[in-house]
């Protein structure tokens, strides 16, 4: 095995994708987005309970790669209680992290996506459960879709 | 096997190399086929020499433009057997061709309560046209069911849908996701019985097994270059003269008309009438020397070659714990489909491709379909001419590896 598929497929990864955290519908949620990747059919729904500017709770539902789904299992557990700013800096933060491979400055488990950086063809599937997050907080009724990323 | 097999590897340069340190093992030949050097370098020619702008030339360029251009048209009407030129129509590709019916043909004779009928095995590219003409005409659109995993059609299902209302009937020769060889001829001698006009989408046949319009009965072919050891960018549709001269024109522009006045103009016959602008002669060209080289090769033979690929694939490919292979068992075209339950198609493909092998994964443009049959993507391996057994053998070592890491 090459030693750019082991940086990509973390034991990180491979554990979110086995045993996802907060998988499902989230009964209270207030805010909810659809992410799409049209040009492979992986899809993500995330769910938020917001409650002041603070993500009271956070889940996911979908169906997709190892990569779409261990990113989107993370995000919600580095989500979790984060105020609207605190999300988009986290989410900023993961996306210098799978584009570029810059290791993250506080020791965290997002440092196993780093190695998506070498797969640029799926650096989509990494982003796409936080694309479908940024606009379930910012309430926009439009699915997120990959294809209108550059990312 | 004639002796032009022998080398057969030596004819695509593209082979020849190493991806991620691994002998190149290309297996999505469903989404293009690589280029033969033949084809390759008579393009390059064609631009080196004689390249000019084609029709009503005077120069001696324009002239061997467009006897290249022309004959082409006449070389690709022989390779399906049509019954003339006139009978060729360029496109950009299968999709374009299906577009091009769907707008001129659907457009001019569709109305409110006509049925377009389809199956569901089609690729977006036989849908999604019929459904933009559905929307402007009033038509409907209906489907012929597939039959679970095996992938064909229903025929008993097929002579209840084939009513009065029916005006076209389109549909796929070979699934690129199942593989399923649909039995053409018999679909059109049910609908021409009715009066029906047929219309096939051949994009994964024409390039992989012997294929007469005349012995087929249809009234539109459409079919892409590029899956026929073509380049890109060219395409073909096929009609019957009657039916394209009875069509109005679906893009207007130079070169399709015969006068023009400031309000009206009158159109040139098939198929000029369906050709406006400067057409991509050079790519046309380059088609009619793929037509050869499949031909040197022989369709028969490739046809028993790919089918012999995708049965061992198929036989070794169900020995992995936990696959689910789409498609028939039996008699189906050179792919094979398939499943795993816990390992997704995309992470499939990243994973042997560091072991050199090219394979798709995804939905395959395919998504009713895929839907239908509860999945949401597949791996597709795909074969052709230059395909071995020994890569095979190289592709189930690759999965048993996969399979093994994601247990």
């Amino acid at each position: 095995m090459s030693s750019d598929l082991t940086e990509l497929y973390q034991q990180v990864i491979l554990d979110h994708n086995r045993r996802p955290r907060n998988r499902g519908k989230l009964p209270q949620a207030n805010r909810v987005a659809q992410g799409e990747n049209p040009s492979c059919g992986d899809q993500c729904k995330v769910y938020l309970n917001v409650i002041g500017d603070r993500i009271a709770d956070i889940s996911f539902e979908g169906s997709g790669c190892a990569i779409s789904q261990a990113s989107a299992s993370l995000m919600t557990t580095q989500l979790k209680g984060k105020t609207a700013s605190e999300a988009e800096a986290l989410y900023k933060n993961f996306h210098e992290i799978v584009t570029t491979g810059k290791q993250p400055e506080e020791i965290s488990d997002v440092a196993a996506f780093a190695g998506v950086h070498a797969f640029p063809a799926r650096i989509k599937c990494a982003t796409l459960g936080w694309h479908a997050a940024m606009n379930a907080l910012k309430n926009t009724e439009a699915s997120a879709t990959t294809e209108s990323h550059t990312d | 096997m004639n002796a032009s097999w022998n080398s057969v590897r030596d004819d695509f340069p593209i082979l020849h190399q190493q991806i991620n340190g691994k002998p190149l093992i290309y297996l999505d030949n469903a989404a293009t086929a690589q280029k033969p050097k033949v084809v390759i370098d008579a393009l390059s020619s064609f631009y080196l020499n004689d390249n000019a702008n084609v029709h009503r030339g005077l120069h001696t360029l324009s002239m061997r433009s467009t006897n290249a251009y022309e004959g082409a048209r006449k070389r690709i009407a022989e390779f399906i057997s049509a019954e003339s030129p006139e009978e060729i129509i360029f496109t950009r590709g299968t999709t374009e061709s299906i577009n091009l019916v769907a707008a001129s043909f659907g457009g001019s004779k569709l109305k409110s309560g006509d049925v377009i009928l389809l199956t569901e095995m089609e690729h977006h590219s036989n849908i999604v046209p019929w459904q933009l003409i559905a929307q402007k005409t009033g038509a409907k659109l209906k489907f012929v069911p597939v039959t679970g995993d095996e992938g064909f059609l229903n025929l008993d299902s097929l002579e209840k849908l084939l009513t009065p209302e029916v005006k076209i009937f389109a549909f796929t020769h070979i699934s690129n996701t199942l593989g399923t060889i649909n039995p053409v001829v018999e679909l059109c001698k049910k609908a021409k019985a009715l009066g029906i006009t047929t219309l096939i989408d051949a994009a994964q046949s024409i390039g992989h097994v012997p294929l007469s319009v005349k012995d087929i009965g249809c009234d539109f072919l459409c079919f892409s270059g590029h899956k026929m050891a073509g380049v890109t960018g060219i395409g073909v549709l096929y009609g019957k003269k009657s039916l394209l001269n009875a069509m109005p024109p679906w893009q207007g522009g130079g070169g399709m008309i015969t006068t023009v006045d400031f309000e009206t103009s009158t159109w040139k016959p098939s198929p000029e009438r369906f050709e406006a602008g400067t057409p991509n002669y050079a790519d046309a060209y380059a088609l009619g020397v793929s037509c050869d080289y499949l031909d040197k090769l022989g369709r028969a033979q490739i046809a028993k070659h790919d089918a012999h690929l995708a049965s061992l694939a198929y036989e070794a490919l169900s020995k992995l714990p936990g696959i689910r292979i789409i498609g028939p068992k039996n008699n189906r075209s050179g792919l094979v489909s398939f499943a795993f339950k816990d390992v997704h198609a995309h992470d499939i493909v990243t994973f042997t491709d560091q072991d050199g092998i090219a394979l798709r994964g995804g939905h395959h443009c395919n998504q009713p379909l895929m839907k239908k049959l509860g999945l949401t993507s597949t791996t597709r391996a795909s074969f052709y001419v230059y395909n071995t057994e020994s890569e095979i053998e190289v592709l189930v070592k690759s999965l048993s590896k996969i399979l093994a890491f994601f247990s």
